[in-house]
């Protein structure tokens, strides 16, 4: 069997992309759309943008950017008559984002004249659930893991659970063409409709872990694009849409690589997938045949949480130093400055703001601006250094009081090898305020009952510019 | 001799998850991955002391499908923190690139 021929046996899955927003060729998504797509899936978020996305409702991808990749997914499936799964909606997955993607969707369908059946999931989770299952004991820290009590719950701004696959099937069981779901597991998304359809877990979950990235797993991926799967009951073909894109076992082995912190062992709601003892095999110089993947089932099924809360509002100066007496004695300079800093904003505020109630911090480029205290090369060995001043602090306004007495401070910091009042600071431009600024804030599991009570399910008829919500 | 950075086709840090920071250190062919890896030279402890941790902090990974070695470590910070420098943990992999494989 070569990958480019459809048997009725084999169930074959889309995804147009590794993230709805990051783009995709039209041409290689047309081509895949006529090998026959069982189905079409696409992830639509990550942490890795950032816990401020989550916090502030944000999508980390422009708007335009998602409706150009939604609008030609949701015609290709209704051309095709396929479903098609978004999961983790709008970046973060709370119910706001999930609430743009709706949006977005609507907007297409009524300027393309579709008509679907579609579902929406939610993944954010209200307050009190969280609390008592917090008292029940049934949060479990992963390692490693803040702390999260019901201070941190309070403290939230959002907080949303990682779906599984149950919740993508029960959707497509009960007639969804079009299913729009908040935080989900990536794999997940892809997972759900060959599982569905009896294909064994450990294939099901491999094919979805190297299908949720779309061509990221190719040998060299220039651009985002589609990646395409034929899964069987033995073993599942990759195969990327794009002829001039080649998968090599080499490169689909290496994936399971990506930002996981462990290789061979990929943790789902359900179980865990076990890559210990795949195989690949090249079928063509750009098909791989993966085969030999294991589903080990979990004794509890668990959700993972994500949550964002508000760190502060923060101001940022930035300046550099070129002076070489400066330069050389760089640390002294800055923890006096930072004493002065303490000192000046005690004047202006009093017991108005105590110093645990705004953090200051330098960071120092041409030194260890980048990795902080992991840097093993203490010796600067540049002649100039770039000087980020942050403050975060409990409002915008005292964020951009404190660097701007930051600024002042800064300029006229004395050296001893200069006698007279010295300017120590190049500045470009001057202070800029950030705004609300977001810290992650749990790494648990919550212990749920079924797969399903964390994600409620609303299903609504869409027809044009017309919308009918259907008892769930 | 020869610098990690000169046999390998990639070397790359990113997050794994907002907690964990890993590399990944990838050759081209598996005589390049097997010199390495039986070079005894890059370890579990050598991940640890090039950034400053107890061996039993990093996860650490021989991949041979992918011609690949991987290690996992705590971030000092966790993404996105007001003291994180590296959202994305992106630049974190410079310490290895200069360690010497005979």
């Amino acid at each position: 069997m070569t990958p480019m021929t459809a048997t009725d046996s084999e169930i074959r899955v889309l995804s147009p992309t590794g993230v709805c927003g990051s783009g995709f060729i039209e041409a290689s998504f047309e081509r895949a759309l006529s090998q026959k797509p069982h189905i079409i899936g696409c992830d639509a978020g990550s942490t890795d943008p950032g816990p401020a996305y989550l916090g502030a409702s944000k999508t980390a991808f422009p708007e335009d950017a998602i409706e150009r990749d939604l609008r030609l997914m949701l015609c290709g499936a209704r051309r095709a008559h396929i479903p098609l799964l978004i999961g983790s909606a709008g970046t973060g997955g709370n119910d706001a984002q999930l609430d743009i993607m709706y949006r977005l969707t609507r907007k297409i369908a009524a300027e393309e004249q579709l008509k679907f059946k579609t579902a929406l999931i939610r993944a954010e989770q209200k307050k009190p659930y969280l609390k008592r299952r917090l008292r029940e004991g049934r949060i479990k820290p992963l390692d490693p893991a803040p702390r999260f009590d019901e201070a941190t719950i309070e403290r939230s701004e959002h907080i949303v659970g990682m779906m599984g696959a149950e919740p993508f099937t029960r959707a497509l069981e009960a007639g969804a063409e079009v299913v729009l779901a908040g935080r989900a597991s990536d794999t997940a998304i892809f997972a759900s409709f060959p599982l569905m359809r009896g294909i064994p877990e450990g294939i099901a979950w491999h094919a979805a872990k190297i299908l949720e990235c779309g061509a990221a797993s190719c040998v060299t991926r220039r651009t985002p694009d589609c990646m395409f799967a034929w899964l069987t009951r033995d073993h599942f073909v990759v195969e990327a849409p794009d002829p001039t894109l080649r998968c090599t076992p080499q490169s689909i082995a290496s994936h399971s690589l990506y930002e996981n912190a462990d290789p061979f062992r990929l943790v789902e709601c359900s179980g865990t997938l076990d890559l210990t003892r795949s195989r690949y095999e090249a079928v063509t110089d750009r098909a791989v045949r993966v085969s030999g993947s294991e589903f080990i089932p979990a004794e509890r099924y668990t959700v993972k949480l994500e949550g964002a809360e508000k760190a502060g509002y923060q101001s940022v100066l930035i300046g550099s130093v070129r002076d070489p007496f400066i330069i050389r004695q760089i640390d002294d300079w800055t923890s006096r400055l930072t004493e002065k800093i303490h000192s000046r904003v005690a004047m202006v505020y009093g017991e108005r703001l105590r110093p645990a109630d705004y953090l200051f911090n330098i960071r120092i480029y041409g030194k260890d601006g980048t990795m902080g205290p992991l840097e093993p090369v203490k010796e600067i060995r540049s002649h100039e250094l770039a000087l980020v001043f942050e403050v975060t602090a409990p409002t915008q306004e005292v964020a951009s009081t404190i660097a701007q007495i930051t600024r002042h401070q800064a300029l006229h910091l004395p050296i001893p090898e200069w006698s007279g009042l010295i300017t120590a600071l190049a500045c470009p431009y001057n202070h800029l305020d950030r705004g609300a600024v977001y810290r992650f804030n749990v790494n648990h599991v919550v212990e749920p009952d079924d797969p399903f009570e964390m994600f409620p399910m609303e299903l609504i008829d869409i027809d044009g510019s017309n919308e009918k919500r259907l008892a769930a | 001799m020869t610098a990690l950075a000169h046999l390998a086709r990639l070397i790359r840090s990113k997050n794994a998850g907002p907690f964990e920071l890993t590399f990944d250190i990838m050759f081209d062919d598996a005589a390049t991955y097997r010199r390495v890896r039986e070079s005894g030279v890059l370890t579990r402890e050598a991940i640890a002391q090039r950034y400053g941790l107890a061996a039993e902090k990093v996860k650490f990974f021989y991949c041979d499908n992918a011609y690949a070695i991987k290690a996992s470590i705590p971030r000092p910070h966790v993404q996105g923190d007001p003291m994180d420098s590296d959202s994305h943990g992106g630049q974190q992999y410079a310490p290895l690139m200069d360690i010497e494989i005979p």
